[in-house]
């Protein structure tokens, strides 16, 4: 099927451009000021509208297998396409664990029955995420799994996670790291401050994830493997990734919407959508990591998306798992507390998460004839309310109930495909 | 006021007129029958997810005085160990018809979730180690009965013990503060919450100093579980450093008073008998529990109440 985005402004690798773009098997075949479409080509609307790369999410939870009732990969992959979104990586926290060629091979192939954004598949650093023996790491490689991860939990013993990033280092992957050291965490439900101290509840101390921020530096060092941080939250983590970055190193970093936009002064509700894990942090935090994001040292958005049914978050606070919602509402969230242009936001959103995911050989790529179509068209301007009953995931816990957004997608073109149209999805 | 989950909640105002009140409901409690029909036909329900003696017998005893109908819940026989949620356990217990729900839970907040799903009035009786708002009540009318006061401004109270762990101390240093006392925490920094640069307090570190010149030595009841944290090396010491030994009660100056919320860990943060302590106030601390939770359950419940249903009915 051919489709022609009309009437919008183009971010081309010679900046924004008035274009028309037409869109024949998967791929771009004309970018023009003005493309006529006949009656057999679906037609766009994209005045007053930014046609972007599609966005890559480098952190998604999409639950399958092992937690259906919360989201499954093709709800995941729809809140994702109506974000915006034409690749999510799949964390590998599913059960069973995504530690082998079967359940690689399995979340890929609900990705593509899908067909609704590439679903790319992450793997374990270690056998079941148990932080003991080292995953199938060459193995998976060869599979295709470009990103590692114990997403959940870090990998505490330094021993292993140095032994992890030397024998990484000739297999052309890069290894994720949700950084906490899990002994000065043990029962955390929100950040280790003075609202923690009022309420009387053990807090997550920003030292936890900046001891291993530290130590993961100084392995990479050692080692000279590829690090990646996921979900940066602290002031520190982004001083020591600046630091770091300074002296050359091949590290890269990732932060949310959420750690970007909400304080935890928000817990004193005890309501636990919004108990996340890293814990919402202070203003200082916010203020340290806008500004990473925006002066580089932080490479990329990342939603953390993690749905959770009703009757988990329900629980007493110290009981609720972490974790919400993100994928259809990270751009308005990052619109709205860290102004961007439209080049910032394709480089944070869509170019660098491609790049660390391994990807960018069809995702993230600025439009180009030529190119794989995977597209998306913003409105940077619009402004709208979060309605939790609309969301396409199957889960509800998004913090952004209520809250005006700036910035909605219109339409997510995939692999050539309309995936969504005027923000409804088309499957 | 419709619930009564925290000190703050309830404010500087809302406070003096609970100890006002319970003034009121301790001259009932000691007539020859304690009991007025001021809550007849209001059903008060005692959610406890955590084991109490004390603070449930006080609550019931306290409902009872004022007529109300009483129901217990105790997590040992309910449907919550046939996997029933928090939820679906208070909509049910909720559509029964209750007033009241008097709740203790182990996790801090689960008072102000509950008061999500059910219109009845919410009492916390302990959650987590948040808040206990009537123990403070309690302990504040004691204060200002025993000591004779009508205004706690400037009276000097020392908190001693497991600050981190424990919602009477939370408590506690909110109402005194409202009511303009000065509040001093006395505790190994293991036993302090991490951040309490904003709190309205001073902190010490030995209690030797601190029994010399404070009018209320509070003291918190430690668990041995903390020593299994690491959070002290060992019961002994904490003892010697921060126990109410017979050499420190007799650094008390001669005015000062004893507290305990109870339940007392002999030997542990008590080494002497109160008993033995001439101006120890634990056991007005359990008599006037009742009157405080009468206080507090009239407030809530018979809001624009006629004060005259506190006089005494004849019980046939």
């Amino acid at each position: 099927m051919n489709v022609v985005i009309a009437g919008g402004i183009v971010l081309t690798a010679q900046g924004e451009q008035r274009l028309d773009v037409r869109v024949s098997n998967g791929e771009i075949v004309a970018l023009e000021a003005s493309i006529k479409s006949d009656a057999q080509d679906q037609l766009l609307d994209a005045s007053g509208c930014h046609v972007l790369p599609g966005f890559v999410d480098l952190h998604t939870h999409l639950r399958e297998p092992g937690k259906e009732d919360s989201e499954t990969i093709e709800t995941g992959s729809r809140a994702a396409a109506l974000g915006g979104y034409t690749a999510v990586v799949a964390m590998p926290n599913t059960t069973p664990a995504q530690d082998s060629i079967p359940i690689i091979d399995f979340v890929r192939a609900q990705g593509k029955r899908a067909r609704l954004v590439e679903v790319v598949p992450s793997g374990c650093i270690t056998v079941g995420r148990a932080g003991a023996a080292l995953a199938p790491l060459a193995d998976l490689a060869r599979h295709g799994v470009q990103l590692f991860t114990d997403d959940g939990s870090g990998v505490q013993d330094p021993s292993l996670m140095r032994r992890a990033m030397e024998y990484s280092r000739d297999l052309g992957i890069t290894l994720a790291q949700h950084c906490e050291v899990s002994a000065l965490t043990a029962g955390a439900v929100m950040n280790e401050c003075s609202c923690s101290s009022e309420l009387g509840v053990p807090g997550w101390p920003a030292l936890a994830e900046e001891l291993m921020v530290h130590r993961d530096i100084e392995l990479a060092k050692l080692t000279g493997a590829r690090i990646h941080f996921l979900h940066l939250s602290t002031a520190g983590s982004v001083r020591l990734v600046r630091e770091a970055k300074r002296e050359g190193l091949p590290i890269t970093a990732e932060v949310t919407p959420h750690h970007l936009s909400l304080t935890e002064e928000l817990l004193r509700t005890f309501d636990s959508t919004y108990k996340v894990n890293p814990p919402l942090r202070s203003a200082t935090d916010i203020e340290a990591l806008r500004k990473g994001l925006l002066d580089g040292t932080i490479d990329a958005v990342a939603t953390d998306h993690a749905p959770h049914v009703r009757r988990d978050k329900e629980l007493p606070l110290d009981q609720a798992p972490p974790g919400m919602l993100g994928l259809e509402t990270a751009l308005g969230v990052v619109l709205s507390t860290v102004p961007m242009n439209a080049m910032e936001l394709a480089t944070v959103m869509s170019i660098n998460p491609a790049r660390i995911a391994g990807i960018s050989d069809r995702h993230g790529i600025l439009p180009r004839v030529g190119q794989p179509a995977n597209l998306c068209v913003v409105d940077m301007s619009a402004e709208w309310n979060v309605d939790p009953r609309k969301l396409a995931s199957k889960s509800r816990n998004t913090p952004f109930v209520g809250r005006t957004l700036l910035g909605k997608v219109r339409h997510t073109v995939f692999d050539g495909d309309v995936v969504v149209k005027n923000g409804e999805a088309q499957r | 006021m419709k619930h009564l989950r925290s000190i703050d909640e309830l404010g500087k105002e809302g406070l003096e007129r609970l100890l006002e009140s319970t003034a009121q409901m301790a001259e009932i409690n000691r007539r020859p029958i304690p009991k007025v029909p001021a809550l007849r036909g209001k059903t008060v329900v005692s959610l406890f997810f955590e084991d109490s003696t004390r603070t449930r017998m006080s609550f019931e005893t306290a409902a009872k005085r004022l007529s109300a109908e009483t129901m217990t819940f105790s997590v040992s026989t309910s449907s919550v160990n046939k996997g029933e949620s928090l939820r679906d356990t208070v909509e049910t217990i909720s559509d029964m018809g209750v007033h009241a729900f008097v709740v203790r839970h182990k996790s801090a907040g689960v008072p102000w979730q509950i008061s999500q799903w059910t219109n009845a009035s919410i009492i916390n009786a302990g959650d987590g180690a948040h808040q206990h708002p009537t123990q403070a009540i309690v302990d504040c009318y004691t204060v200002r009965e025993s000591l004779g006061l009508t205004s706690l401004n400037g009276l000097r109270v020392a908190i001693v013990g497991d600050i981190k762990h424990s919602r009477v101390a939370r408590s506690n240093v909110a109402a005194f503060t409202l009511l303009g006392a000065r509040v001093t925490l006395v505790a190994p920094p293991t036993l302090l919450p991490p951040n309490t640069a904003t709190w309205p307090v001073n902190v010490a570190h030995s209690l030797d100093e601190v029994v010399k010149s404070t009018d209320v030595l509070y003291m918190l009841r430690l668990q041995s579980e903390r020593m299994d944290q690491g959070l002290i090396p060992h019961l002994g010491e904490y003892s010697t450093r921060f126990g109410l030994t017979e050499a420190r009660a007799q650094n008390l100056q001669s005015s000062s008073v004893v507290m305990h919320p109870g339940p007392m860990n002999r030997g542990v943060e008590m080494l002497i008998d109160p008993a033995d302590l001439p101006n120890s106030l634990i056991h007005k601390q359990v008599a006037n529990g009742v009157s405080a939770r009468m206080a507090v359950l009239f407030d809530l419940l018979a809001r624009g109440g006629e004060l005259h249903s506190l006089q005494e009915e004849v019980v046939q």
